[in-house]
């Protein structure tokens, strides 16, 4: 049989991967969200060439291990308390860019506290939020933000407001915040929207470098495991589900 | 000689935070240690030396920021009194987990609970035996005096950065209150960015350079085998921490028929019962252990041995006991005498127990 060898030269290459991700393999489930966003920060890291200033901040959930995959000094945080660790990181390296990733439990349960409060004090940082609507992690528990009528494990026959209250936006309660200069929901489920979405990553960090206080970036996200969907249903679950709950665009921009 | 002040032991603390060039101070306000932010934002170090304050949402905050501060290389620290504390708690097993130097005082009140606003030494197991989850130590630095609470942030930073751990400053609301002389320590600058990246790169984040590998501060490890391994290493950590760095106060020992052990604001007082049973023919020595973790077993056991009793004397129900009968193991009889809740004994209260106790 003969053999096809493709050269690798610098003018048939289209695609070249960022030397800001990690060759590692990812762990996570194949149509996740989570691993798209990653290589969208990674890819502006190196575009501003800050690979050498960045801190990132990474949460309890799925992304805990997103330290295994960007090449920057990261800092793993208890769960929900990656907003308090940024906070000292920012104010003890002002110059340097320090970031936050989390996931809705994260952020929205556990982390409320700390996670209005480094708004409120318009730390000049920037908050990647992964809004997938359920406990991925942990196997697919109920989040703040997981919808009505949404089952999941522990809310098996569908989210009751009755008894567990309301999806919760915390993107629309952040921006009221002074502190906050630029709110945005993004989402990454196609070409378009990935394109967007790293526009959003880039222009909240270039915000933190400049001072201007806290960016808040949320991406409605897909957990085909947690929701037990194939990649493909889940996309578009979340387009026809979770984005008329959460609408995508910028709702803050100074 | 130095600078010589009359001072409260919460102000000394920020003073030396100060002066031993401290980065960043991260807090929230409880009685009776509030003197202590209060005091920094009063100084605005920030405008001096650099040095940052943050009053926090809670206490889960601001042990976090110090989590972050410390990642960073830098020397941070944070103040609170038991409440507190415990909020403190799951913050301080991550730093513990993520071998990450950082000072926290406990200005220690009554509990449980809400508790009472007085002086109490009822979280020595707290301190000492952990508090968070794990398998983990803090070294813990009991002060007896104001001008040991300005000595101690010195010392726990040194401590801290030596081992990579947290160091606990436990004082109780009669230390943090009182006004004592106290010799300050000239200034000492802080550690610029150039000197942590020469000190500190190999493990903090000051920013991945050409020159390493990404740094990763972590307490994860998915495989058991390997948390086992990390587990035996941060042990033989401590393990050197207590052939190191045992600390204690001997007084009047040589002589001794019987010892009292206490520890801060309580040996101050047992100082004063010694008096009183000297006076009355009772030849009574005292330990004072320095560092409740590591605790002085050695040095109490050889003492011990050669008296017919021990008191231990402490502002709780009975918890240092158990580490000095542990040390003593059933040589000579160790009896416990406290008050609790906010309720301070007197010298005379402490020789009454160690005639009743202990003399017979
Ligand atoms: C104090 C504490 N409580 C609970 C947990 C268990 N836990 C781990 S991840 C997680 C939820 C993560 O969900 P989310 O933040 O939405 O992230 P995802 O996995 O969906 O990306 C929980 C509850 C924990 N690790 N620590
Ligand atoms: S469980 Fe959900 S969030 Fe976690 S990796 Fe799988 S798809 Fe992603
Ligand atoms: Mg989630």
């Amino acid at each position: 049989m003969a053999e096809y060898i493709v050269e690798k030269t610098k003018e048939n290459l289209v695609y070249s991967k960022t030397p800001v991700l990690k060759d590692n393999v990812m762990h996570y489930c194949p149509g996740c969200s989570h691993g798209t966003i990653h290589k969208l920060i990674a890819e502006v890291i190196e575009e501003m060439g800050v690979q050498d200033k960045t801190i990132g901040v990474s949460p309890v959930g799925c992304s805990v291990f997103a330290y295994n995959y960007l090449h920057i000094d990261w800092i793993q945080a208890a769960h929900g308390r990656a907003a308090a660790v940024a906070t000292a990181a920012h104010r003890l390296y002002p110059e340097k860019l320090v970031f936050t990733y989390q996931g809705d439990g994260d952020l929205a349960a556990i982390g409320t506290a700390e996670s209005i409060h480094v708004c409120n004090r318009g730390e000049s940082i920037a908050v990647f939020y992964v809004n997938n609507a359920i406990y991925g992690m942990t196997g697919g528990q109920m989040s703040p933000n997981t919808l009505i009528g949404m089952k999941t494990a522990t809310c098996p026959y569908g989210r009751d407001p009755q008894l567990h209250g309301y999806p919760y936006k915390v993107a629309n309660f952040v921006c009221q915040l002074p502190g906050v200069c630029y709110v945005t929901r993004q989402s990454v489920h196609t070409p378009a929207a990935v394109r967007k979405a790293k526009k959003a990553i880039r222009k909240a960090l270039e915000n933190s470098l400049a001072g201007k206080g806290l960016s808040f970036v949320e991406f409605v996200a897909t957990c085909n495991s947690g929701w037990k969907m194939s990649p493909v249903q889940a996309n578009k679950w979340m387009e026809e589900n979770l984005v008329p709950e959460y609408p995508l665009g910028d709702i803050k921009d100074e | 000689m130095g600078e010589v002040k009359l001072m409260k032991g919460n102000e000394v603390i920020a003073e030396a935070a100060i002066r031993c060039g401290a980065d960043g101070y991260f807090g929230y306000p409880i009685t009776p240690q509030s003197e202590v932010m209060e005091t920094l934002m009063e100084r605005k170090p920030w405008e001096t030396t650099g040095m940052v304050v943050v009053q926090a949402e809670s206490e889960v905050s601001s042990i976090n920021m110090v989590y972050g501060g410390a990642a960073c290389g830098k020397r941070v620290m944070t103040s609170s009194s038991s409440p507190g504390i415990s909020l403190m708690c799951e913050g301080l097993t991550y730093l513990a987990g993520a071998e990450l130097p950082c000072v926290v005082v406990n200005v220690t009140r009554g509990g449980p609970g809400l508790g009472t606003i007085q002086p109490a030494q009822s979280d020595y197991n707290q301190a000492v035996k952990g508090g968070g989850h794990g398998d983990y130590k803090i070294i813990v630095l009991a002060p007896a005096s104001v001008q040991e609470m300005h000595d101690f942030v010195f010392d726990a930073f040194d401590l801290a950065f030596k081992y990579r751990n947290p160091v606990m400053i436990l004082s109780d609301g009669v230390i943090g209150q009182m006004m004592e002389k106290v010799e300050l320590a000239e200034q000492r600058p802080r550690w610029t960015d150039e000197e942590i990246v020469k000190m500190h790169s190999s493990w903090a984040c000051t920013g991945k350079t050409a020159d390493r590998e990404g740094n990763i501060i972590t307490s994860l490890e998915l495989d058991p085998y390997a948390q086992e391994q990390f587990n035996y290493k941060i042990f033989e950590k401590y393990a050197r921490c207590e052939q190191e760095d045992v600390r204690f106060e001997e007084y009047m020992c040589d002589d001794a028929d019987y010892l009292i052990v206490a520890f801060g604001s309580s040996a101050r007082i047992c100082k004063e019962t010694i008096a009183i049973a000297r006076a009355n023919g009772h030849k009574v020595g005292l330990i004072r252990p320095i560092t409740l973790w590591p605790f002085p077993s050695k040095k109490i056991a050889e003492v011990a041995q050669k008296t017919k009793g021990v008191l231990v004397a402490e502002l709780n129900m009975g918890q240092m006991v158990d580490d000095v009968r542990l040390a003593v193991n059933g040589a000579v009889p160790v009896e416990h005498y406290g008050r609790t809740g906010g309720a301070v004994y007197t010298p005379d209260q402490v020789y009454d127990a160690l005639k009743n106790k202990i003399i017979k």
